[in-house]
């Protein structure tokens, strides 16, 4: 059995505000298997975007430790923490954040452009990504160009170019309507079928009911960590095979 | 992250602000046409001053006839006749530094050949005078002591006596007349071209002074011993200063003027002229090398505020690189290479406009330039240091950002 994509013990991270301290993420101990599709729910300020943060080595952790694909990362520099962002994970945000004067195609490409990636094999990997999130002939487009489904779709291609052990993605829908949000769902569900491990952080329990695991946060606490029992499929949903929940 | 891609990104950024982007370059546009317009002016005048010490010759003292005050009025150079060929030979012989004192008498007049007339400048002359004034054979040969002795009827043509009286006649050994006195010619000078001052020195012709003050110019104001003008030739630049006190010195005491009594005779040391005008072309230099100095320093202090803008507006593009794993010095890189691009691109202009702008000055001035490739090169090196060294600071800035804070901020 491989290792696990993570595995942290008793993780924490302080926050020192005004003389006092603020755990914002008080201990967690969690493993998550290579191809799981886990969601993370919780009320504002539960600490979700925290664990994000430090499961995409964006942050340290004041205390605990973290395992990522088998190797320790609690402790790396910022260097070393940059390098294993680049090669191991692919974030999607809230907001895209495309860069807005680069065209789709070098949008994508910019993971490969730190990951020091020879030219013409960057060219053919990003337009590898586009095409599987669905905007092959959307590749000379502008940001501005693009809708929002669209732009986060680019973000997606984005994030999966470098090949990443897993995707992290903080509210990915949160800036779309409904049926964007069940596209893009549709989206991770089929990255995730192609084995690529998803974790996303939502307030909504009907994207969450996309995952096959939700983990629930309170005051940087872990109280809750279920496999959903009746998945549904964004496909199926979009397709009018299944009723909207 | 190569050199490619940051140039390219670089780029991108700069023409996403045009108006922003050239209105910061506008201290490094005028500092670089500054520094390009000084090195042209100050090479334009030491070229100047080489061009006249070698037209007239190195290292000397030019003695002149004075002038006479009669009356209240104040004759011009020359209207009394003081100096003899006795005080060249003193001068020569009294003062250690002086290599050659060569007196000379100058006239003008018609010279012919066959049926062609041509009117010049004529010139009574020793060897020793040729050698001091920098005039060099450039075929036959130049007066022997015996010519000079004997008054002998030979002549040294310039150049452009050579080819407007000769035509294509080979010149020497033909007779020509000066003044209707037949002449040999035994010698072509090597050709000087124009004073600075715009006459042809080649439009010349030699004669011993001996024979030019017995057969040519004798009926003119010059007359027995004296003279019209001693070309002091010194030995060494240093010893030109100290050379001229002497000269006055000794041709004060022959003249018996006493003290407090005007000379009658006057010395012109044309390198120390021509010092002071080259000190005052200087002046200028270096009042536009202040202006290069304190535009390239604004120039690069709008240029480090413009980066600061350009980190902040860009805070989240910073953190999304970071994210995707940008390190800190690629973000460092990345920064300075769009500030240098920033400089550089103003050092362009300003290359551009300097250029001009001297062509222009040299143009309706007639101030002499001289653009060099280095100085345009080192024009281009200043602006790119002046976008490395203040836009090392914003950079540093970026690069040390948070990638959290960064990818949060509005
Ligand atoms: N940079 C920070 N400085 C101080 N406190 C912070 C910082 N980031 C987060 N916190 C605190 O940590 C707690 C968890 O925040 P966060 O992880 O953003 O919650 P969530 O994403 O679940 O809304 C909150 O109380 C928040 O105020
Ligand atoms: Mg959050």
């Amino acid at each position: 059995m491989a290792a696990p994509i993570v595995r942290t013990r008793g993780l924490c991270r302080d926050y020192q505000v005004g003389g006092h301290l603020v755990h914002a993420l008080a201990g967690l101990d969690v493993t998550i298997d290579r191809g799981d599709f886990v969601a993370i729910m919780g009320p504002s300020g539960s600490g979700k975007s925290t664990c994000m943060h430090l499961l995409g080595c964006l942050d340290t952790p004041t205390g605990g430790q973290y395992e990522l694909d088998g190797d320790d990362v609690s402790r790396l520099s910022r260097d070393d923490l940059a390098r294993t962002r680049n090669r191991k994970i692919g974030f999607v945000f809230q907001t895209f954040n495309l860069l807005p004067r680069a065209t789709a195609q070098r949008n994508v490409e910019l993971p490969l452009v730190y990951g020091a990636v020879p030219r013409a094999e960057r060219r053919d990997k990003a337009a590898a990504a586009l095409d599987s999130v669905g905007l092959a002939e959307r590749a000379h487009h502008l940001p501005t160009q693009l809708s929002g489904g669209q732009m986060q779709r680019v973000a997606i291609a984005r994030a999966i170019v470098n090949d990443p052990v897993m995707l992290l993605a903080d509210e990915p829908t949160g800036a779309l309507d409904t049926r964007t949000g069940f596209e893009i769902m549709a989206l991770f569900q089929d990255l995730n079928d192609r084995g690529i491990t998803v974790i996303l952080v939502t307030h909504e329990s009907e994207i969450a009911a996309f995952a096959r695991r939700i983990l629930g946060f309170r005051d940087g606490r872990l109280v809750e960590d279920a496999a959903v029992t009746d998945r549904l499929s964004a496909a199926d949903i979009l397709s009018g095979k299944v009723a909207p929940p | 992250m190569n050199l490619v891609d940051v140039l390219l990104s670089a780029l991108d950024s700069l023409r996403a602000n045009v108006l922003r982007t050239v209105l910061t370059t506008l201290g490094i546009i005028i500092g670089v046409a500054a520094v390009i317009a000084m090195v042209a002016v100050g090479a334009g005048a030491e070229q100047r001053v080489q061009a006249v010490i070698q037209s007239l010759g190195s290292n000397i003292l030019i003695v002149l006839n004075g002038t006479s005050v009669s009356g209240g009025v104040r004759g011009g150079s020359g209207s009394v006749i003081s100096l003899t060929e006795d005080d060249a030979r003193a001068l020569a012989a009294e003062i250690p530094s002086v290599r050659y004192a060569a007196p000379a008498v100058r006239g003008t007049g018609q010279l012919i050949y066959g049926n062609v007339n041509w009117f010049t400048s004529i010139q009574g002359v020793t060897d020793d005078y040729l050698i001091a004034r920098d005039w060099v054979i450039g075929e036959g040969r130049s007066f022997t002591r015996a010519e000079e002795r004997a008054a002998a009827k030979v002549a040294v043509i310039g150049r452009t006596v050579a080819e407007r009286l000769f035509g294509g006649v080979p010149p020497l050994g033909q007779t020509l007349r000066v003044r209707r006195v037949p002449f040999t010619v035994i010698g072509i000078t090597r050709e000087k071209g124009q004073t600075p001052f715009g006459s042809d020195q080649d439009d010349v012709v030699f004669i011993p002074l001996s024979t030019a003050k017995k057969r040519v110019l004798g009926g003119d104001r010059v007359r027995g011993d004296y003279v019209g003008s001693i070309t002091v030739k010194v030995l060494g630049p240093e010893q030109v200063a100290q050379t001229e006190k002497e000269v006055l010195e000794v041709l004060r005491r022959r003249h018996r003027i006493r003290d407090g009594k005007p000379d009658d005779f006057f010395v012109r040391n044309v390198a120390q002229i021509l010092e002071a005008r080259a000190q005052s072309e200087r002046v200028m230099g270096l009042l536009l090398a202040a202006v290069a100095g304190v535009s390239l320093i604004v120039g690069g202090i709008g240029i480090m505020n413009i980066m600061l803008v350009s980190v902040t507006e860009r805070t989240r593009e910073i953190g999304l690189r970071m994210a995707v794993g940008a390190q800190g010095r690629d973000i460092l890189v990345q920064f300075v290479i769009e500030s240098v691009a920033l400089s550089v691109m103003g050092g362009l202009i300003g290359v551009v406009l300097g250029v001009g702008g001297s062509l222009a000055v040299a143009h309706f001035a007639e101030w002499p330039l001289i653009l060099s490739p280095g100085a345009i090169a080192m024009a281009m090196g200043f602006s790119a240091a002046v976008g490395v060294f203040f836009g090392y600071y914003p950079a540093l800035k970026a690069s040390r950002l948070d990638p959290i804070e960064a990818l949060r901020h509005e």
